[in-house]
């Protein structure tokens, strides 16, 4: 009994370590933004890196989405002669909830993993001591220009994902279920409100604070050797995803509770 | 110029230095030799701030290191890594004069380019190689990269922590000749570690041992064949007999 509480006890105590520890690196890393200097190239890159790169993966897995949404919806409401709902549900469903979450689990797949990998073989390779040796801070040069740009750019691939995603549900719609281009286009625009395009919006920079938070933290906690950078980038992507989907759920609440 | 006091550093349940005292006088080029995983790394990386000691006092000038401004501090300071360290990201001549475009030694892109191509030709080093990156290069290059980036802000004090780890003896020579040459011409303090023997000859006015977490021999590299220490003997000889445990 004493034992079980004790690996209990134990537990309970590395995880406030851990999140104390993440807390801490959190605060350092906002901290430097309103210390000079500021790498502005690097951000350029990490804009380039994490926006431009992400938008043919970002377009694929929305236009895909969006296309399944409406005949699922169509299926479903095809059972209480509702097939009209569909423009509608595809669109409050996309901007809302899919839109967000799948762009901010794509972008947990796809730049979390590469920030973490790099960052930890920076480590590894001793180039994080190289910066410092050179006068450089490692967050305000590594870490600050990536979650910054994470959180700004997410924002318009979350937007520019609800637009594909609703063009999915389109085309879908006209081509294949027999909907009035116009009458789907209207409904959409008439039945989507700001409050849930400014959610969406709101997701996205939060899911792109917590992505890039999460690679950079793993990327410079990283262990030695091959083994602690793998380590890193998985477990930096199921923290992220795990994060993103929390807060997703704490949005949602925090928007669209009666 | 450089005086490290008791310096003690254990991380988890290894005692790695175990009250270190070492002097480094200024203009002076201190090679430290010891076996695999006995702090040599450490010891230069608690003198840089990248390792915090548990104990003891490391000064530069008389001033003790954790209470100084870092930037100015690290601006005196040029290393070479043992893998190189260089910047994936950046063209070779980016990363020589990764100093010089930033921060408080920040000079105009085109006068950072001019010494980083300069600092290249220093090492051996054509124009050509100054637009690649660093993985398009040989071991040896990327050390030589290396070696340019260590000095390219005219450094007082260059640390060289194994420099010729991994290279043909051939490569290893000329990096031990540039070495010894650019700390004589620059007048520079340097601390080098290693466990080559012909780096240590090549390099060192004076040697110091470390062993089991201390400072074991010190003395000027032509003495160090006759020492009488059998820790140094066994060490600078190769031999697997001795007070030195073979498998650690």
């Amino acid at each position: 009994m004493t034992a079980a509480l004790g690996s209990l006890g134990a537990a309970v105590l590395g995880l406030l370590a851990a999140i104390g520890r993440f807390a801490l690196f959190t605060a350092e890393t906002l901290s430097h933004l309103a210390r000079p200097p500021f790498y502005g190239r690097e951000f350029a890159l990490a804009v380039l890196n994490i926006g431009f790169f992400s938008l043919p993966v970002v377009g694929l897995t929305a236009l895909f989405t969006g296309g399944a949404l409406a005949l699922q919806i169509y299926a479903g409401s095809a059972r209480f002669s509702a097939e009209a709902v569909v423009p509608q549900i595809v669109a409050i469903g996309m901007v809302r909830e899919l839109g967000p979450v799948l762009v901010g689990l794509m972008i947990a797949a796809r730049v979390t993993s590469s920030i973490a990998a790099e960052i930890a073989t920076m480590k590894v390779t001793e180039q994080i001591d190289a910066l410092v040796t050179l006068s450089t801070h490692p967050m305000k040069y590594l870490t600050l220009p990536r979650v910054l740009a994470a959180t700004l750019v997410m924002p318009v691939l979350v937007g520019v994902g609800d637009i594909i995603g609703i063009f999915g549900g389109f085309l879908v719609g006209t081509e294949r279920l027999g909907f009035n281009a116009a009458g789907y286009l209207q409904n959409t625009a008439d039945f989507l409100e700001p409050l849930d395009v400014i959610s969406s919006l709101v997701k996205g920079a939060v899911f792109g604070f917590i992505a890039a938070l999460m690679g950079c933290y793993y990327g410079i906690h990283s262990d030695r050797g091959a083994m602690g950078v793998g380590r890193a980038t998985k477990t930096s992507v199921v923290a992220a995803a795990i994060l993103i989907l929390a807060a997703n759920f704490i949005l949602t609440e925090a928007f669209f509770s009666a | 110029m450089i005086t490290l006091t008791d310096v003690h550093k254990t991380f988890g349940s290894n005692a790695v230095l175990r009250g270190v005292n070492l002097h480094v006088p200024k203009g002076e080029s201190m090679v430290v030799i010891g076996g695999s995983g006995t702090g040599k790394s450490v010891l230069i990386k608690s003198v840089l701030g990248l390792v915090t000691p548990d104990a003891g006092t490391i000064t530069v000038d008389g001033q003790d290191v954790t209470r100084t401004d870092r930037d100015a501090f690290l601006a005196r300071f040029g290393m070479l890594f043992q893998g190189g360290a260089l910047f994936d990201s950046l063209p070779v001549w980016q990363n020589v004069a990764f100093r010089l475009l930033r921060g408080s030694l920040k000079k105009p892109k085109d006068e950072a380019r001019g010494i980083a191509l300069e600092k290249l030709r220093r090492v051996g080093l054509t124009e050509d190689v100054a637009y690649r990156l660093p993985a398009e290069l040989s071991g040896g290059m990327q050390k030589r990269v290396g070696l340019a980036r260590a000095i390219a802000a005219e450094p007082e004090i260059i640390f060289f922590d194994e420099p010729t780890t991994g290279l043909d003896p051939i490569m290893a020579g000329v990096i031990n000749d540039l070495i010894r040459e650019i700390v004589t011409e620059m007048g520079a303090t340097a601390i080098t570690i290693t466990h080559d023997m012909s780096s240590v000859r090549a390099i060192a006015d004076k040697v110091a041992m470390l062993h089991a977490g201390k400072i074991r021999w010190t003395g000027p590299v032509a003495d160090m064949d006759s020492s009488d220490d059998p820790y140094v003997d066994q060490f600078i000889h190769g031999r697997a007999e001795g007070p030195i445990a073979a498998v650690r």
